[in-house]
Protein backbone atom coordinates (compact mmCIF):
# COMPACT_ATOMS: atom_id res chain seq x y z
CA UNK A 1 0.00 0.00 0.00
CA UNK A 2 2.86 2.32 0.81
CA UNK A 3 4.56 2.06 -2.60
CA UNK A 4 3.27 4.97 -4.71
CA UNK A 5 1.73 7.88 -2.94
CA UNK A 6 -1.73 8.84 -4.16
CA UNK A 7 -0.54 12.39 -4.33
CA UNK A 8 3.02 13.57 -4.35
CA UNK A 9 3.92 17.22 -4.52
CA UNK A 10 7.50 18.27 -5.03
CA UNK A 11 8.80 21.82 -4.76
CA UNK A 12 5.49 23.39 -5.62
CA UNK A 13 5.47 27.14 -6.03
CA UNK A 14 2.49 29.32 -6.72
CA UNK A 15 2.76 32.96 -7.69
CA UNK A 16 0.20 35.53 -8.71
CA UNK A 17 0.69 38.12 -11.40
CA UNK A 18 -0.25 41.48 -9.96
CA UNK A 19 -0.39 44.95 -11.42
CA UNK A 20 1.44 47.42 -9.22
CA UNK A 21 1.43 50.47 -11.48
CA UNK A 22 -0.03 51.37 -14.83
CA UNK A 23 2.57 49.45 -16.82
CA UNK A 24 4.24 47.41 -14.14
CA UNK A 25 3.47 43.82 -13.38
CA UNK A 26 5.07 41.72 -10.73
CA UNK A 27 4.79 38.23 -9.40
CA UNK A 28 3.72 37.71 -5.83
CA UNK A 29 5.02 34.40 -4.59
CA UNK A 30 2.56 32.85 -2.14
CA UNK A 31 3.68 29.22 -1.97
CA UNK A 32 7.33 28.34 -2.27
CA UNK A 33 9.17 24.99 -2.34
CA UNK A 34 6.39 23.04 -0.82
CA UNK A 35 6.57 19.26 -0.73
CA UNK A 36 4.00 16.86 0.65
CA UNK A 37 3.11 13.25 0.07
CA UNK A 38 -0.05 11.45 0.93
CA UNK A 39 -0.52 7.70 0.68
CA UNK A 40 -3.65 5.66 0.30
CA UNK A 41 -5.12 4.72 3.66
CA UNK A 42 -3.99 7.74 5.55
CA UNK A 43 -5.13 11.17 6.62
CA UNK A 44 -2.63 13.96 6.22
CA UNK A 45 -3.61 16.95 8.28
CA UNK A 46 -2.33 20.35 7.28
CA UNK A 47 -2.16 22.83 10.10
CA UNK A 48 -0.65 26.25 10.04
CA UNK A 49 -1.22 29.93 10.16
CA UNK A 50 -4.11 31.53 8.33
CA UNK A 51 -3.00 32.94 5.04
CA UNK A 52 -0.08 30.52 4.77
CA UNK A 53 -1.39 29.17 1.49
CA UNK A 54 -3.32 26.14 2.70
CA UNK A 55 -6.43 26.83 0.67
CA UNK A 56 -4.32 27.78 -2.35
CA UNK A 57 -2.66 24.40 -2.12
CA UNK A 58 -6.09 22.79 -2.24
CA UNK A 59 -6.99 24.84 -5.31
CA UNK A 60 -3.66 23.99 -6.93
CA UNK A 61 -4.24 20.26 -6.45
CA UNK A 62 -7.69 20.50 -8.01
CA UNK A 63 -6.48 22.89 -10.69
CA UNK A 64 -8.98 25.61 -9.91
CA UNK A 65 -6.66 28.52 -9.30
CA UNK A 66 -7.57 31.81 -10.99
CA UNK A 67 -6.01 32.62 -14.35
CA UNK A 68 -3.32 34.94 -13.07
CA UNK A 69 -1.71 32.18 -11.01
CA UNK A 70 1.58 30.65 -12.11
CA UNK A 71 2.16 27.14 -10.82
CA UNK A 72 5.58 25.52 -11.01
CA UNK A 73 6.86 22.27 -9.57
CA UNK A 74 5.86 18.68 -9.83
CA UNK A 75 2.53 17.18 -8.83
CA UNK A 76 1.89 13.49 -9.32
CA UNK A 77 -1.32 11.57 -8.88
CA UNK A 78 -0.69 7.83 -8.52
CA UNK A 79 2.63 8.34 -10.23
CA UNK A 80 1.04 10.14 -13.17
CA UNK A 81 1.93 13.76 -13.79
CA UNK A 82 -0.98 15.96 -12.81
CA UNK A 83 -1.61 18.10 -15.88
CA UNK A 84 -4.51 20.55 -16.24
CA UNK A 85 -6.25 18.06 -18.56
CA UNK A 86 -5.89 15.25 -16.05
CA UNK A 87 -7.05 17.50 -13.24
CA UNK A 88 -10.18 18.34 -15.16
CA UNK A 89 -10.86 14.67 -15.78
CA UNK A 90 -10.32 13.64 -12.17
CA UNK A 91 -12.13 16.54 -10.56
CA UNK A 92 -15.40 15.41 -9.05
CA UNK A 93 -14.77 11.75 -9.86
CA UNK A 94 -11.44 10.71 -8.36
CA UNK A 95 -10.54 13.91 -6.58
CA UNK A 96 -13.06 15.74 -4.44
CA UNK A 97 -12.90 19.01 -2.59
CA UNK A 98 -14.69 20.13 0.52
CA UNK A 99 -14.51 23.88 -0.01
CA UNK A 100 -13.74 26.24 2.81
CA UNK A 101 -16.44 28.76 2.08
CA UNK A 102 -20.12 27.95 2.22
CA UNK A 103 -20.41 30.44 -0.64
CA UNK A 104 -19.49 27.46 -2.86
CA UNK A 105 -23.06 26.19 -2.54
CA UNK A 106 -25.27 27.21 -5.45
CA UNK A 107 -27.78 29.60 -3.84
CA UNK A 108 -30.51 28.72 -6.35
CA UNK A 109 -30.35 24.94 -6.07
CA UNK A 110 -32.05 22.83 -3.46
CA UNK A 111 -29.66 20.93 -1.22
CA UNK A 112 -30.66 17.43 -2.30
CA UNK A 113 -30.22 17.98 -6.04
CA UNK A 114 -27.07 19.94 -5.42
CA UNK A 115 -25.48 17.20 -3.35
CA UNK A 116 -26.28 14.47 -5.88
CA UNK A 117 -24.30 16.25 -8.57
CA UNK A 118 -24.25 14.98 -12.13
CA UNK A 119 -24.06 11.29 -11.34
CA UNK A 120 -26.83 9.23 -12.81
CA UNK A 121 -28.77 7.48 -11.47
CA UNK A 122 -28.84 9.96 -8.60
CA UNK A 123 -27.20 8.45 -5.50
CA UNK A 124 -30.26 9.24 -3.39
CA UNK A 125 -29.96 6.36 -0.93
CA UNK A 126 -26.31 6.98 -0.32
CA UNK A 127 -26.88 10.67 0.17
CA UNK A 128 -29.60 10.02 2.73
CA UNK A 129 -27.31 7.64 4.52
CA UNK A 130 -24.52 10.22 4.72
CA UNK A 131 -26.98 12.95 5.74
CA UNK A 132 -28.23 10.69 8.54
CA UNK A 133 -24.72 10.04 9.75
CA UNK A 134 -24.00 13.76 9.83
CA UNK A 135 -27.23 14.53 11.64
CA UNK A 136 -29.01 16.23 8.75
CA UNK A 137 -32.67 15.31 8.62
CA UNK A 138 -34.42 14.21 5.45
CA UNK A 139 -36.21 17.55 5.14
CA UNK A 140 -32.87 19.29 4.66
CA UNK A 141 -32.75 18.15 1.04
CA UNK A 142 -35.72 20.34 0.19
CA UNK A 143 -34.13 23.52 1.57
CA UNK A 144 -32.11 26.20 -0.18
CA UNK A 145 -28.62 27.08 1.11
CA UNK A 146 -29.74 30.36 2.71
CA UNK A 147 -32.15 28.43 4.93
CA UNK A 148 -29.34 26.44 6.52
CA UNK A 149 -27.36 27.37 9.58
CA UNK A 150 -23.60 27.66 9.23
CA UNK A 151 -22.91 24.23 10.67
CA UNK A 152 -25.56 22.57 8.53
CA UNK A 153 -24.17 24.13 5.35
CA UNK A 154 -20.76 22.87 6.32
CA UNK A 155 -22.09 19.35 6.78
CA UNK A 156 -23.73 19.52 3.35
CA UNK A 157 -20.37 20.46 1.85
CA UNK A 158 -18.74 17.50 3.55
CA UNK A 159 -21.39 15.17 2.20
CA UNK A 160 -20.87 16.41 -1.37
CA UNK A 161 -17.30 15.16 -1.21
CA UNK A 162 -18.13 11.89 0.51
CA UNK A 163 -20.80 11.03 -2.01
CA UNK A 164 -18.38 11.34 -4.93
CA UNK A 165 -16.51 8.24 -3.75
CA UNK A 166 -13.22 9.83 -4.70
CA UNK A 167 -9.75 8.40 -4.15
CA UNK A 168 -8.35 11.68 -3.00
CA UNK A 169 -10.36 13.99 -0.79
CA UNK A 170 -9.10 17.46 -0.08
CA UNK A 171 -11.09 18.85 2.83
CA UNK A 172 -10.48 22.54 3.39
CA UNK A 173 -11.60 23.32 6.93
CA UNK A 174 -14.61 21.04 7.02
CA UNK A 175 -15.53 21.41 10.68
CA UNK A 176 -16.12 25.07 11.67
CA UNK A 177 -19.65 25.69 12.84
CA UNK A 178 -20.22 22.09 13.79
CA UNK A 179 -20.68 21.09 17.37
CA UNK A 180 -18.09 18.77 18.81
CA UNK A 181 -20.21 15.64 18.34
CA UNK A 182 -20.89 16.48 14.71
CA UNK A 183 -17.28 17.34 14.04
CA UNK A 184 -16.26 14.01 15.56
CA UNK A 185 -18.75 12.20 13.33
CA UNK A 186 -17.44 14.04 10.25
CA UNK A 187 -13.91 13.09 11.23
CA UNK A 188 -14.98 9.50 11.75
CA UNK A 189 -16.41 9.51 8.22
CA UNK A 190 -13.10 10.76 6.85
CA UNK A 191 -11.32 8.11 8.89
CA UNK A 192 -13.52 5.42 7.36
CA UNK A 193 -12.72 6.71 3.88
CA UNK A 194 -9.04 6.50 4.68
CA UNK A 195 -9.39 3.01 6.12
CA UNK A 196 -10.94 2.01 2.79
CA UNK A 197 -7.60 2.84 1.20
CA UNK A 198 -8.41 6.37 0.12
CA UNK A 199 -6.23 9.37 0.73
CA UNK A 200 -7.51 12.34 2.69
CA UNK A 201 -5.88 15.74 2.98
CA UNK A 202 -7.41 17.59 5.87
CA UNK A 203 -6.74 21.30 6.11
CA UNK A 204 -7.80 22.48 9.50
CA UNK A 205 -7.43 24.89 12.37
CA UNK A 206 -9.08 22.52 14.83
CA UNK A 207 -5.71 21.05 15.48
CA UNK A 208 -6.68 19.14 18.58
CA UNK A 209 -9.30 17.33 16.51
CA UNK A 210 -6.87 16.74 13.66
CA UNK A 211 -4.29 15.27 16.00
CA UNK A 212 -6.78 12.71 17.22
CA UNK A 213 -7.76 11.42 13.76
CA UNK A 214 -4.88 12.08 11.40
CA UNK A 215 -1.85 9.88 10.74
CA UNK A 216 0.57 12.60 9.84
CA UNK A 217 0.64 16.36 10.24
CA UNK A 218 2.26 18.92 7.98
CA UNK A 219 2.73 22.34 9.53
CA UNK A 220 2.62 25.32 7.17
CA UNK A 221 4.07 28.72 7.69
CA UNK A 222 4.22 31.58 5.17
CA UNK A 223 3.72 29.37 2.14
CA UNK A 224 5.93 26.43 2.91
CA UNK A 225 6.07 23.37 5.13
CA UNK A 226 8.12 23.85 8.28
CA UNK A 227 7.53 20.44 9.80
CA UNK A 228 6.26 16.98 8.88
CA UNK A 229 5.52 14.86 11.89
CA UNK A 230 3.47 11.88 12.88
CA UNK A 231 0.27 12.87 14.65
CA UNK A 232 1.45 10.97 17.68
CA UNK A 233 4.07 13.63 18.37
CA UNK A 234 1.37 16.26 18.63
CA UNK A 235 -0.71 14.18 20.96
CA UNK A 236 2.01 13.90 23.57
CA UNK A 237 3.60 17.22 24.48
CA UNK A 238 5.39 20.15 22.87
CA UNK A 239 8.84 18.66 23.48
CA UNK A 240 8.10 15.92 20.96
CA UNK A 241 7.62 18.57 18.29
CA UNK A 242 10.52 19.83 16.27
CA UNK A 243 9.92 23.29 14.86
CA UNK A 244 9.53 26.31 17.18
CA UNK A 245 6.40 27.33 15.27
CA UNK A 246 4.74 23.96 15.89
CA UNK A 247 5.52 24.34 19.56
CA UNK A 248 4.03 27.83 19.53
CA UNK A 249 0.86 26.43 17.94
CA UNK A 250 0.57 23.85 20.66
CA UNK A 251 0.97 26.42 23.41
CA UNK A 252 -1.61 28.78 21.91
CA UNK A 253 -4.42 26.23 22.30
CA UNK A 254 -6.93 27.42 24.91
CA UNK A 255 -6.46 24.21 26.88
CA UNK A 256 -2.64 24.49 26.79
CA UNK A 257 -2.08 28.01 28.05
CA UNK A 258 -3.63 30.26 25.39
CA UNK A 259 -0.36 32.14 25.04
CA UNK A 260 0.17 33.61 21.60
CA UNK A 261 3.67 34.44 20.42
CA UNK A 262 4.08 38.06 19.36
CA UNK A 263 4.20 39.27 15.80
CA UNK A 264 2.51 38.25 12.58
CA UNK A 265 3.39 35.95 9.73
CA UNK A 266 5.53 37.75 7.12
CA UNK A 267 3.49 39.00 4.22
CA UNK A 268 3.97 37.18 0.91
CA UNK A 269 5.45 40.18 -0.95
CA UNK A 270 7.89 40.88 1.82
CA UNK A 271 9.43 37.61 3.00
CA UNK A 272 12.59 37.69 5.12
CA UNK A 273 15.76 36.55 3.46
CA UNK A 274 16.66 33.69 5.78
CA UNK A 275 14.40 31.45 7.80
CA UNK A 276 10.76 32.55 7.38
CA UNK A 277 10.06 32.17 11.07
CA UNK A 278 13.21 33.95 12.28
CA UNK A 279 11.56 37.34 13.04
CA UNK A 280 9.30 35.67 15.63
CA UNK A 281 11.62 32.95 16.82
CA UNK A 282 13.02 33.03 20.33
CA UNK A 283 16.08 30.90 19.57
CA UNK A 284 17.27 32.48 16.34
CA UNK A 285 20.91 33.18 15.56
CA UNK A 286 22.50 35.48 12.94
CA UNK A 287 22.72 32.45 10.67
CA UNK A 288 18.91 32.15 10.60
CA UNK A 289 18.57 35.67 9.25
CA UNK A 290 21.07 35.05 6.45
CA UNK A 291 20.26 31.63 5.17
CA UNK A 292 17.04 29.69 4.67
CA UNK A 293 17.25 26.30 6.39
CA UNK A 294 16.59 23.29 4.15
CA UNK A 295 14.20 20.50 5.09
CA UNK A 296 16.05 17.85 7.07
CA UNK A 297 15.13 14.59 8.69
CA UNK A 298 14.88 14.44 12.42
CA UNK A 299 13.46 11.81 14.77
CA UNK A 300 11.30 10.18 12.10
CA UNK A 301 9.93 13.48 10.85
CA UNK A 302 11.16 16.39 8.84
CA UNK A 303 11.85 19.93 9.95
CA UNK A 304 12.99 23.16 8.36
CA UNK A 305 15.17 24.56 11.15
CA UNK A 306 18.90 24.60 11.88
CA UNK A 307 18.57 24.15 15.60
CA UNK A 308 15.67 21.77 16.09
CA UNK A 309 16.57 18.76 18.18
CA UNK B 1 -26.13 49.31 30.54
CA UNK B 2 -27.77 46.01 29.83
CA UNK B 3 -28.67 44.31 26.58
CA UNK B 4 -31.51 41.88 26.89
CA UNK B 5 -33.85 39.73 24.93
CA UNK B 6 -37.21 39.58 26.63
CA UNK B 7 -39.57 36.72 25.88
CA UNK B 8 -38.31 36.61 22.36
CA UNK B 9 -39.92 34.34 19.82
CA UNK B 10 -38.74 34.13 16.29
CA UNK B 11 -39.50 32.21 13.14
CA UNK B 12 -38.38 32.85 9.60
CA UNK B 13 -41.77 32.16 8.08
CA UNK B 14 -45.36 31.91 9.33
CA UNK B 15 -45.58 28.32 8.17
CA UNK B 16 -42.36 27.25 9.82
CA UNK B 17 -41.67 26.18 13.35
CA UNK B 18 -40.27 28.55 15.94
CA UNK B 19 -36.51 28.87 15.86
CA UNK B 20 -36.47 30.64 19.21
CA UNK B 21 -39.30 30.33 21.67
CA UNK B 22 -39.90 32.47 24.76
CA UNK B 23 -36.25 33.17 25.19
CA UNK B 24 -34.84 35.38 27.91
CA UNK B 25 -31.24 36.35 27.64
CA UNK B 26 -29.27 39.24 29.05
CA UNK B 27 -25.76 40.57 29.14
CA UNK B 28 -24.38 43.38 31.30
CA UNK B 29 -21.90 45.98 30.20
CA UNK B 30 -18.36 44.78 30.79
CA UNK B 31 -19.47 41.17 30.99
CA UNK B 32 -18.28 38.38 28.72
CA UNK B 33 -20.87 35.67 28.16
CA UNK B 34 -20.32 32.47 26.22
CA UNK B 35 -23.20 31.01 24.26
CA UNK B 36 -23.02 27.34 23.36
CA UNK B 37 -25.43 25.01 21.60
CA UNK B 38 -25.34 22.38 18.88
CA UNK B 39 -25.55 23.55 15.28
CA UNK B 40 -29.05 24.57 14.19
CA UNK B 41 -30.32 25.69 17.62
CA UNK B 42 -30.65 29.35 16.67
CA UNK B 43 -27.38 30.80 17.95
CA UNK B 44 -26.83 32.87 14.82
CA UNK B 45 -30.50 33.87 14.77
CA UNK B 46 -30.17 35.14 18.33
CA UNK B 47 -27.02 37.04 17.37
CA UNK B 48 -28.83 38.69 14.45
CA UNK B 49 -31.75 39.58 16.72
CA UNK B 50 -29.50 41.09 19.39
CA UNK B 51 -27.65 43.19 16.84
CA UNK B 52 -30.85 44.38 15.21
CA UNK B 53 -30.43 42.62 11.86
CA UNK B 54 -33.69 40.78 12.44
CA UNK B 55 -36.76 41.87 14.35
CA UNK B 56 -38.29 39.35 16.76
CA UNK B 57 -41.68 37.96 15.79
CA UNK B 58 -42.77 38.44 19.40
CA UNK B 59 -41.02 39.94 22.39
CA UNK B 60 -38.42 42.68 22.46
CA UNK B 61 -34.71 43.35 22.30
CA UNK B 62 -33.93 46.06 24.84
CA UNK B 63 -30.82 48.14 25.36
CA UNK B 64 -31.11 49.78 28.75
CA UNK B 65 -34.84 49.19 28.70
CA UNK B 66 -35.32 50.87 25.33
CA UNK B 67 -35.76 49.01 22.03
CA UNK B 68 -32.73 49.25 19.73
CA UNK B 69 -32.77 52.38 17.60
CA UNK B 70 -32.70 51.88 13.85
CA UNK B 71 -30.92 55.19 13.26
CA UNK B 72 -27.20 55.92 13.37
CA UNK B 73 -24.44 53.48 14.24
CA UNK B 74 -25.87 50.57 16.17
CA UNK B 75 -24.34 50.34 19.65
CA UNK B 76 -24.55 46.55 19.34
CA UNK B 77 -22.13 45.33 16.70
CA UNK B 78 -22.08 41.84 15.24
CA UNK B 79 -19.05 40.06 13.83
CA UNK B 80 -20.45 37.41 11.53
CA UNK B 81 -19.65 33.76 11.15
CA UNK B 82 -18.86 34.04 7.45
CA UNK B 83 -16.72 37.11 6.76
CA UNK B 84 -16.98 36.56 3.01
CA UNK B 85 -20.71 37.29 3.27
CA UNK B 86 -20.23 40.31 5.51
CA UNK B 87 -18.21 42.57 3.23
CA UNK B 88 -19.17 44.15 -0.06
CA UNK B 89 -17.37 42.07 -2.72
CA UNK B 90 -17.04 45.10 -5.02
CA UNK B 91 -15.39 47.38 -2.49
CA UNK B 92 -11.73 47.53 -1.71
CA UNK B 93 -11.12 46.75 1.95
CA UNK B 94 -10.10 50.33 2.68
CA UNK B 95 -13.64 51.39 1.84
CA UNK B 96 -15.05 48.51 3.86
CA UNK B 97 -13.17 49.73 6.94
CA UNK B 98 -13.92 53.39 6.37
CA UNK B 99 -17.58 52.58 6.78
CA UNK B 100 -17.03 52.78 10.51
CA UNK B 101 -14.99 55.96 10.53
CA UNK B 102 -11.38 56.93 10.17
CA UNK B 103 -8.95 54.04 10.01
CA UNK B 104 -7.03 53.59 13.26
CA UNK B 105 -3.47 52.47 12.56
CA UNK B 106 -3.03 51.04 16.02
CA UNK B 107 -6.10 48.85 15.61
CA UNK B 108 -4.81 47.46 12.31
CA UNK B 109 -1.44 46.65 13.81
CA UNK B 110 -2.86 44.89 16.85
CA UNK B 111 -5.14 42.73 14.69
CA UNK B 112 -2.30 41.89 12.32
CA UNK B 113 -3.72 43.63 9.25
CA UNK B 114 -1.12 44.47 6.62
CA UNK B 115 -1.33 47.94 5.05
CA UNK B 116 -1.17 46.42 1.59
CA UNK B 117 -4.38 44.46 2.17
CA UNK B 118 -6.35 47.71 2.28
CA UNK B 119 -6.03 48.04 -1.48
CA UNK B 120 -7.29 44.57 -2.19
CA UNK B 121 -10.71 43.21 -2.96
CA UNK B 122 -12.28 40.71 -0.52
CA UNK B 123 -11.81 37.73 -2.83
CA UNK B 124 -8.07 38.33 -2.80
CA UNK B 125 -7.79 37.63 0.93
CA UNK B 126 -8.17 34.44 2.91
CA UNK B 127 -11.09 33.86 5.27
CA UNK B 128 -8.99 34.50 8.35
CA UNK B 129 -7.61 37.72 6.92
CA UNK B 130 -11.09 38.99 6.10
CA UNK B 131 -12.30 38.17 9.59
CA UNK B 132 -9.70 40.53 11.04
CA UNK B 133 -11.17 43.33 8.93
CA UNK B 134 -14.63 42.51 10.25
CA UNK B 135 -13.32 42.62 13.82
CA UNK B 136 -11.57 45.94 13.17
CA UNK B 137 -14.69 47.39 11.56
CA UNK B 138 -16.83 46.40 14.53
CA UNK B 139 -14.38 47.65 17.17
CA UNK B 140 -13.69 50.96 15.39
CA UNK B 141 -17.31 52.05 15.70
CA UNK B 142 -16.92 51.96 19.50
CA UNK B 143 -19.84 49.67 20.31
CA UNK B 144 -21.28 49.17 23.78
CA UNK B 145 -21.85 45.51 23.03
CA UNK B 146 -20.04 43.16 20.69
CA UNK B 147 -21.57 39.92 19.47
CA UNK B 148 -18.99 37.46 18.15
CA UNK B 149 -20.61 34.70 16.12
CA UNK B 150 -17.97 31.99 15.78
CA UNK B 151 -15.45 34.50 14.66
CA UNK B 152 -12.30 32.52 15.19
CA UNK B 153 -12.92 29.11 13.64
CA UNK B 154 -11.18 30.09 10.42
CA UNK B 155 -8.08 31.37 12.18
CA UNK B 156 -5.02 29.47 13.29
CA UNK B 157 -4.72 29.07 17.03
CA UNK B 158 -2.00 31.68 17.44
CA UNK B 159 -4.00 34.32 15.61
CA UNK B 160 -7.07 33.20 17.55
CA UNK B 161 -5.30 33.81 20.82
CA UNK B 162 -4.02 37.18 19.59
CA UNK B 163 -7.43 38.39 18.43
CA UNK B 164 -9.25 37.20 21.54
CA UNK B 165 -6.66 38.84 23.74
CA UNK B 166 -7.19 42.06 21.77
CA UNK B 167 -10.98 41.87 22.05
CA UNK B 168 -10.85 41.09 25.78
CA UNK B 169 -8.41 44.00 26.33
CA UNK B 170 -10.63 46.41 24.46
CA UNK B 171 -13.71 45.09 26.25
CA UNK B 172 -12.10 45.75 29.60
CA UNK B 173 -10.78 49.16 28.58
CA UNK B 174 -14.10 50.36 27.19
CA UNK B 175 -16.28 48.40 29.60
CA UNK B 176 -17.87 46.67 26.63
CA UNK B 177 -20.21 43.70 26.88
CA UNK B 178 -19.25 40.70 24.77
CA UNK B 179 -21.31 37.70 23.69
CA UNK B 180 -19.14 34.85 22.48
CA UNK B 181 -20.83 32.24 20.32
CA UNK B 182 -18.60 29.23 19.86
CA UNK B 183 -18.38 25.47 19.71
CA UNK B 184 -15.02 25.49 21.36
CA UNK B 185 -15.63 24.81 25.05
CA UNK B 186 -12.01 25.27 26.17
CA UNK B 187 -12.01 28.68 24.49
CA UNK B 188 -15.28 29.72 26.13
CA UNK B 189 -14.03 28.55 29.51
CA UNK B 190 -10.91 30.58 29.01
CA UNK B 191 -12.43 33.94 28.11
CA UNK B 192 -15.98 33.96 29.50
CA UNK B 193 -17.07 34.38 33.09
CA UNK B 194 -20.46 32.91 32.35
CA UNK B 195 -21.46 30.20 29.90
CA UNK B 196 -25.02 29.72 28.74
CA UNK B 197 -26.16 26.57 26.96
CA UNK B 198 -28.93 27.53 24.59
CA UNK B 199 -30.07 23.93 24.26
CA UNK B 200 -30.57 23.64 28.00
CA UNK B 201 -32.41 26.88 28.75
CA UNK B 202 -34.36 26.26 25.64
CA UNK B 203 -35.10 22.58 25.68
CA UNK B 204 -38.79 22.87 24.86
CA UNK B 205 -37.68 24.02 21.42
CA UNK B 206 -39.68 22.43 18.66
CA UNK B 207 -36.57 21.77 16.62
CA UNK B 208 -37.06 23.43 13.25
CA UNK B 209 -35.20 21.12 10.91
Amino acid sequence: MKDTPVLEICDLSVAFKMYDSVFGQRDLQVISDLSIKVYGGEILAIAGSSGSGKSLLASAILGILPENAIVTGDMRYNGQKLTPELQEKLRGTEMALVPQSIAYLDPLMKIGVQTDGHKKPYPKEKRRHIFRRLGLSKSTEKLYPFQLSGGMARRVLVSTALIANAWLIVADEPTPGMSLEQALEAMALFREMADDGKAVILITHDIDLAFAFADRIAVFYAGTTVENASALDFRTKPDALRHPYSKALWRALPQNGFEPIAGVQPYAGNLPQGCLFAPRCSCKSPKCEQEAPPMRELRGGEVRCFYAT
Amino acid sequence: MRLEAENVRFRYHKKQAWVLKDLDFGVEQGECVGLLAPSGYGKTTLAMLLAGYLAPSEGEILLDGIPLSTKGVCPVQLICQHPEHAVNPRWRLRKVLEESGEIQEEMLASLGIEKEWLNRFPRELSGGELQRFCAARALMSNPAFLICDEISTMLDVITQAQIWNKICDEAQKRNMGVVVITHNLPLAERICKKIIRLDIIHNDNSFPF
